[in-house]
């Protein structure tokens, strides 16, 4: 086992040195920042004062070796804009994504997990065919749309039609609290309350996908030799499903969502933009829009480490849930 | 005395797109507690149809058909309430599969499915029937249990998954155990060590068995009467000695015919012709006319049940021949 | 004993495997109910420069005095009607839809027909070649797809800068490697059945036999794979020009359209978010119903 996670981790490694070169390639190519910072008048002899000043004169390969080993220090150099260095910004950024990011999965799970089991159950009833279209149109819809009729309706429509109906809100987060020295809004009522349409927009595509996978895994599930042994043996419904089926499916659904919450965090960058909210997403936007180089590649070496060690976590995970893998390995 | 279980008229139809597909198709036969009733048949007899529709295990497009009657003692079971049905399930009637690696659910553990199994039907304890599914397993052979009942379906070998198999049918005491075929998947030499633990535990707590197979030989040395099944009926039944020395059906005759053993060494091995109809189209009269060396005119009406000799019934115009 | 004598059953009149694909297709009425969601869409792209009411991008033409009007207002000087109310500009907003709609199903469609074509073509060669190459082109294709598409889409087009053309080929770019790795599942499949063999021993070029044999037998799982990605491609190009990197002003798709009422969403003139939404949910939401049935109507398993 420790052999796997020490190999894992070598190929990690080997994984994020491939993409920090790629990353680095494709941003040397992003315009010119200098020119976002200066008045367009301002003399060559300026221009090439402030190149010189953020080290953008020297060559390609020069810029990356400062870069990678500035990079293991953790220093992504200072945002062009804010001054402030630019891992720094992310770092401050990234809570608010996050715990977005986790409350759109609990929702997806929460939800999506017994209406994918129920249309796997009895997929010819109306309600399993209407889950499975509502589930088409889930991950089709771009996030961004979905945000904005969430906020028509909750924020515009509803509360203006209905005297009474609350007023959810369409920006911003709302109070936090402190906890490990971290500020998080989830445990707020006042944070829920702004969390709420903005982990609802996330957590549509999401949903669907969950709904589709649990209604397949299911399909493939419940005609198993083991189901009809249960129910052979007396056991309720009840048990049947929700331990015999459930416990089968969430290997599958476990793996997913592990993976889709990299994918997400990538999602919350047109949701945070639909909703202000002050994460990472929309710091990288900005960022993109306004060429501040720095913060977008801090930003990317982020998302690499997240997704590599996302996969690997999956992967440990999936030992932990399917008892043949675990043991398999442990007897070679 | 009351049969533990009788069967009259039983009729499973599966309802598809294709058609009607008869499965089992009139079939009638009684076991007695502390008898081992062996059911042969080919595949698409119908054998483990009988053995599903029995515990009401019958999913759509199938259903047991109106007219048909499955008694467990007194107790009607094809009119029975489904919460009444699955207290029935796994406590008075129980069922072996065949193919144990599928039988157990492998994502949980051996306790966990033989406890859940005794608290579905007892209010016990954890502890308490943990206790029982120990002594379950120690009553079918399984040595160093407290390992075992700790362990993961995929770390047992095949004769040991079916034991335990066994052993949950057994954690209630049931008047009767459905077994389908559950040593088909095995290696001869465990295959008779669980014939034999069957047999005992059988005369041991007066349970019914029905031991449905396609092998005779199985059947022969374990059961003391058999019914052979073919297209959804019951052709020939009786008395093991009887049917296996003194076939009166022509496919019981054929199925007898064809088994290797050491009288017909060098000689060829005999056939029965053709192959089962297909369940959607039956040709009218005897099902097995078309493969029958003795079918006449009369074959094209079906014949019925007849107890040609005492105790031992065929379904054939020519049975006393 | 009388005998019955049976007429030889009339046999039914074969079909080609084209026209149960459609009759298989109809007996789904939501799918239907896609398709023709799609080809109204399709229709409205098309004939919008005849069908609507007013040029949006003639300026000459737009009243200032009616910018910001409720849907169902009479222009100025009574000639036309906006039906859907007009935006901050006074553009009369189902005009605008009508053109925006064509430029979302324009970049979506093409950006998909050359991805397919890319994608396909490394596909195969990959799934013919095998090793080596093959092993190289996955690779590529397994680090194209792990990285989010929209992160992708992003970077490109703030490097590449603002203009159709620059989104068709960050679209492309992001779409490629999918239609690749579809092709080569399809074409493995392929390979090892026997009339590729067949082929080869006949001694027919490379070429040949991929693009002439084993082509056609994918394009089943290639079809479904396309719909589904069009409506993905026209997901994505509306949400970047919404996030304001993808066409420019000048060339309105539908996502610039909303995202030019955005503003407006909270002072109470939700029309000029809210219809081009609409109009954006139709086609997509018709694609994918349409897709979706098709690709149970095109299982390999059906088609046998």
């Amino acid at each position: 086992m420790l052999v796997y996670i020490i190999r894992r981790l070598m190929q990690a490694a080997l994984v994020m040195v491939v993409m920090s070169a790629l990353v680095f390639a494709g941003i040397f190519l992003i315009g010119d920042p200098v020119a976002m910072m200066i008045s367009p008048d301002a003399s060559d002899i300026e221009r090439d004062a402030v190149r010189a000043s953020l080290g953008l004169d020297k060559p390609l390969w020069m810029q990356y070796l400062s870069f990678m080993n500035a990079a293991l220090h953790g220093d992504f150099g200072k945002s062009f804009l804010a001054g402030q260095p630019a891992m720094q910004l992310i770092f401050e950024r990234m809570p608010a994504t996050l715990e977005l990011v986790f409350l759109s999965l609990v929702i997806a799970l929460v939800f999506g997990l017994p209406m994918g089991i129920y249309a796997g159950l009895k997929p010819k009833s109306v309600g399993a065919k209407g889950i499975m279209t509502g589930s088409i149109l889930g991950f089709s819809l771009p996030n961004f749309w979905v945000g904005l009729m969430l906020i028509m309706v909750f924020a515009v429509l509803l509360p203006d039609l209905i005297p009474g109906w609350p007023r959810l809100p369409a920006s911003g987060r709302g109070a936090t609290v402190n906890v490990l020295g971290v500020k998080l809004s989830l445990f707020t009522a006042d944070g829920l309350l702004h969390l709420l349409l903005p982990a609802l927009t996330l957590a549509l595509y999401k949903g669907a996908l969950i709904v589709r996978l649990a209604r397949a895994t299911a399909r493939e599930i419940i005609p198993m030799d083991y189901i009809k042994f249960a129910r052979a043996k007396g056991l309720s419904e009840r048990r049947v499903v929700g331990v015999h089926v459930l416990k089968n499916i969430m290997i599958p659904i476990a793996t997913v969502s592990g993976l889709e919450f990299g994918q997400s965090v990538a999602f919350a960058v047109i949701t945070e933009t639909v909703f202000s909210w002050p994460g990472m997403g929309k710091l990288l936007l900005d960022s993109i829009l306004l060429l501040d180089r720095p913060v977008v590649v801090a930003y990317l070496m982020i998302i690499v480490v997240f997704f590599v060690v996302l996969n690997l976590l999956v992967d440990l995970l999936y030992s932990v849930l399917d008892p043949r893998v675990r043991l398999e390995s442990r007897a070679t | 005395m009351t049969p533990t279980l009788s069967v009259s008229n039983l009729r499973t139809h599966f309802f598809t797109k294709e058609g009607v597909a008869r499965a089992v198709d009139g079939v009638d036969f009684d076991v007695a507690p502390g008898e081992i009733l062996g059911l042969v048949g080919e595949s698409g007899s119908g054998k483990t149809v009988t053995g599903f529709s029995i515990l009401g295990l019958i999913d759509p497009p199938g259903r047991i058909v109106e007219g048909s009657s499955i008694k467990l003692g007194d107790e009607e079971l094809t009119t029975a309430k489904p919460d009444r049905l699955r207290a029935i399930r796994g406590a008075e009637i129980a069922m072996i599969f065949q193919d144990p690696m599928m039988t157990l659910n492998p994502v949980l553990r051996v306790d966990t499915q033989m406890i859940e199994t005794v608290q579905a039907h007892l209010k016990v304890s954890r502890a308490d029937a943990l206790a029982r599914s120990r002594a379950a397993l120690v009553q079918v052979g399984i040595a160093s249990p407290d390992e075992r009942l700790r362990a993961y379906p995929h770390q047992f070998s095949g004769g040991m998954r079916q034991r335990v198999a066994i052993a949950i049918a057994l954690l209630h005491k049931p008047k009767l155990i459905v077994a389908d075929e559950p040593t088909t998947a095995l290696d001869v030499t465990i295959q008779g060590q669980i014939l034999f633990e069957a047999q005992r535990l059988c005369r041991e707590s007066n349970t019914s068995m029905i031991w449905v197979t396609h092998d005779l030989a199985v059947v022969a040395g374990l059961a003391d009467r058999i019914a052979v099944m073919y297209a959804g009926r019951i052709v020939e039944m009786g008395r093991t000695a009887d049917v296996i020395e003194r076939p009166m059906h022509p496919y019981t005759k054929g199925l007898i015919g064809s088994v290797p053993s050491q009288n017909t060494r060098g000689h060829r091995l005999a056939q029965i012709p053709g192959m089962t109809p297909s369940l959607l189209k039956l040709p009218a009269g005897c099902s097995f006319k078309s493969r029958c060396p003795i079918a006449v005119e009369q074959c094209n009406t079906m014949p019925d049940l007849v107890e040609h000799r005492p105790g031992h019934w065929a379904r054939c115009w020519r049975a006393a021949a | 004993m009388t005998e019955t004598t049976l007429e030889p059953p009339v046999a039914a009149k074969p079909q080609t495997p084209f026209q149960r694909v459609v009759s298989d297709f109809c007996e789904d009425r939501l799918a239907v109910f896609g398709l023709i969601l799609v080809v109204l869409a399709v229709f409205v792209a098309v004939a919008a420069p005849w069908i609507s009411p007013q040029n949006p991008f003639d300026i000459g033409s737009l009243d200032l005095l009616d910018a910001k009007s409720p849907p169902g207002t009479v222009s100025g000087d009574g000639k036309i009607t906006y039906w859907l109310g007009t935006d901050g500009q006074a553009r009369d907003m189902m005009s605008a839809i009508f053109y925006g709609m064509r430029t979302s199903l324009f970049v979506g469609f093409v950006s998909v027909v050359a991805a397919l074509g890319i994608g396909v073509v490394v596909g195969l060669v990959a799934a013919y070649m095998g090793g080596r190459v093959d092993a190289l082109l996955m690779r590529i294709v397994d680090i194209m797809l792990s990285f989010p598409a929209i992160l992708v889409a992003l970077i490109l087009l703030s490097v590449l800068g603002k203009g159709v053309d620059k989104v068709l080929i960050a679209l492309i770019l992001v779409q490629w490697a999918y239609f690749a790795r579809a092709a080569r599942s399809a074409a493995l499949v392929e390979r090892n059945k026997e009339y590729v063999e067949a082929a080869a021993c006949l001694a027919l070029p490379a070429s040949r036999i991929v693009f002439r044999h084993m082509l056609p037998n994918c394009l089943p799982s290639l079809i479904v794979i396309a719909t589904i990605t069009l409506a993905r491609a026209i997901a994505l190009e509306a949400t970047l020009s919404f996030l304001g990197v993808g066409v420019p002003v000048t060339q309105p798709s539908l996502g610039m359209l909303i995202s030019n009422g955005f503003e407006f969403l909270m002072s109470g003139s939700y029309w000029i978010s809210f219809f081009p939404g609409v109009a954006l949910a139709i086609a997509i939401i018709g694609i994918n119903l349409a897709g979706d049935h098709l690709r149970d109507v095109l299982n390999p398993r059906n088609l046998r």
